[in-house]
């Protein structure tokens, strides 16, 4: 870990007024709704009473099927074949997203692929950080770093449920089934 | 909602009285004291750099912090890049808010500008900015901004740039107005600029607000507050700069902003070639 020179800048609250600022046209579609090989990525924003978060927002950051870590620009303004790996989606009113994507491959070999996945919300007072993991057999689970260094019962909530057509992954920002949110090297409290 | 403010309208009767409001601003400055005073009692040699997620002063925290410790990860390949956005994605004109309808916003004409640095002082070079805002009554352009405030037409207080070889960025936009909210009773947020910024990697995401320095209201606000380090919650207030004022057009305000996070690494260098 490397001593910083400078502190770094505080975080904030999104707050309750960047709906009309930060969610775009097709900010959720990484690849076309109707691309052969799309996925869904969905699900919901809960709080610590399981309530829905209808004012979260999003934003997911991918290799692409093959596990290369793509840099194109054009996540804005999408031109509809350019995967450019990432996206943003704010929640709507009963706390659901959903995001069109593919399923990323693994950049490492024998490693597990998965989506890093940063979440924002009004009344949580910084950004947090997480990764949903793609389905794999309990053992694979168990040998990839990350998941291994949790105790069995919070792992599940890095991993998404795949029925074919959609990966389902709630985050919950608090309470018995709380999503495991990470930090970094570098990262200060 | 209720009825159209007139010329002469007094405060609307339920800003006191909604769900929310249930506390008063002595409560809350008070919650906020004990919190203030306890983190100087237990000073250690580490001062906290980002707000605290549980920060009961702030109600809409309680229910949406996480009560488990951030579990530490060294970043996998993708979490030590970051997105790319380049001419296709930002238009050089977003950065000027007061250009963005046929007539002039009312209000104090401002640019803001300063550097994205990371946190060994390295320029963040071509990578986004976006900002958001009231406008100079302090009212949002949003359906759910519900303040007795005049929408201005000619203003919508959205913004985005790209910084440039030395991380630099600039905004042309208006002086935001305060604005009450419904944390508790009479609660008014500090004028600020709502701030997104990415890094060179993924774990360098962040989302913050700027502040205007010597805001009356720095000491009532629990979000604000929620970095309860003195010298912390000074780096998200910008700079008067008179070298950024301009003769008979706008004032000027400087501030730079440091990404945490884990920084380049040799597979990025090859990629970006
Ligand atoms: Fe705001």
């Amino acid at each position: 870990m490397t001593t910083s020179p400078l502190p770094p800048t505080p975080g904030q609250t999104i707050g309750p007024f960047y709906g009309y600022a930060l969610p775009y046209d097709d900010g959720q579609h990484l690849v076309p709704p109707g691309r052969a090989d799309a996925v869904r990525l969905i699900g919901r924003v809960l709080d610590g009473r399981g309530a829905p978060v209808p004012d979260a927002m999003l934003e997911i950051w991918q290799a692409d099927a093959a596990g290369r870590i793509v840099r194109e620009a054009g996540s804005l303004h999408r031109d509809g074949h350019t995967f450019t790996g990432w996206g943003r989606a704010a929640t709507d009113n009963t706390g659901r997203y959903s995001f069109t994507t593919v399923r990323p491959g693994a950049s490492r070999h024998g490693r597990l692929p998965f989506i890093a996945m940063t979440v924002f919300a009004r009344g949580l007072l910084n950004r947090l950080f997480t990764r949903v993991y793609l389905p794999a057999p309990e053992s694979a689970l168990a040998g990839e770093p990350l998941l291994a260094s949790l105790p069995p019962e919070r792992r599940g909530t890095l991993v998404a449920e795949d029925d074919g057509s959609a990966l389902h992954f709630d985050v919950h920002l608090q309470g018995d089934r709380e999503t495991v949110f990470l930090t970094y090297p570098g990262h200060a409290p | 909602m209720t009825t159209t403010p007139t010329r002469d309208a007094q405060p609307p009767a339920d800003t006191t009285s909604s769900d929310a409001a249930a506390s008063s601003q002595a409560d809350v400055s008070a919650e906020i004291e004990a919190i203030a005073e306890k983190y100087q009692r237990d000073a250690t040699d580490r001062p906290e750099t980002q707000p605290r997620l549980d920060y009961p002063p702030y109600r809409s925290s309680i229910l949406r912090h996480p009560t488990k410790d951030l579990h530490h990860t060294d970043p996998e390949a993708i979490e030590t890049v970051a997105p790319c956005f380049g001419h296709q994605d930002v238009d050089v004109l977003e950065s000027d808010l007061t250009i963005q309808h046929g007539g002039e916003p009312i209000g104090e004409r401002m640019v803001v500008t300063g550097r994205v640095l990371d946190g060994d002082g390295r320029p963040v070079a071509n990578q986004l900015v976006e900002i958001w805002q009231a406008n100079a009554a302090g009212r949002y352009i949003h359906k759910r901004d519900q303040h007795h405030a005049p929408v201005d037409p000619n203003f919508t207080g959205v913004g985005r740039a790209l910084t440039g070889p030395d991380g630099s960025y600039r905004f042309t936009t208006i002086k935001p107005g305060p604005y009450p909210w419904r944390n508790h009773g009479n609660a008014w947020r500090p004028a600020h600029i709502h701030f997104s910024l990415f890094g060179t990697a993924f774990t360098q995401r962040m989302i913050t607000q700027m502040y205007f320095p010597g805001d009356p209201l720095f000491a009532l606000d629990p979000i604000y507050q929620a970095i309860v380090d003195q010298q912390a919650r000074d780096r998200l207030v910008a700079t008067y700069d008179h070298e950024v004022t301009q003769h008979e057009w706008n004032t000027g305000y400087r501030w730079d902003i440091v990404l945490t996070g884990s920084h380049s690494t040799p597979m990025e260098r090859e990629d970006d070639q």
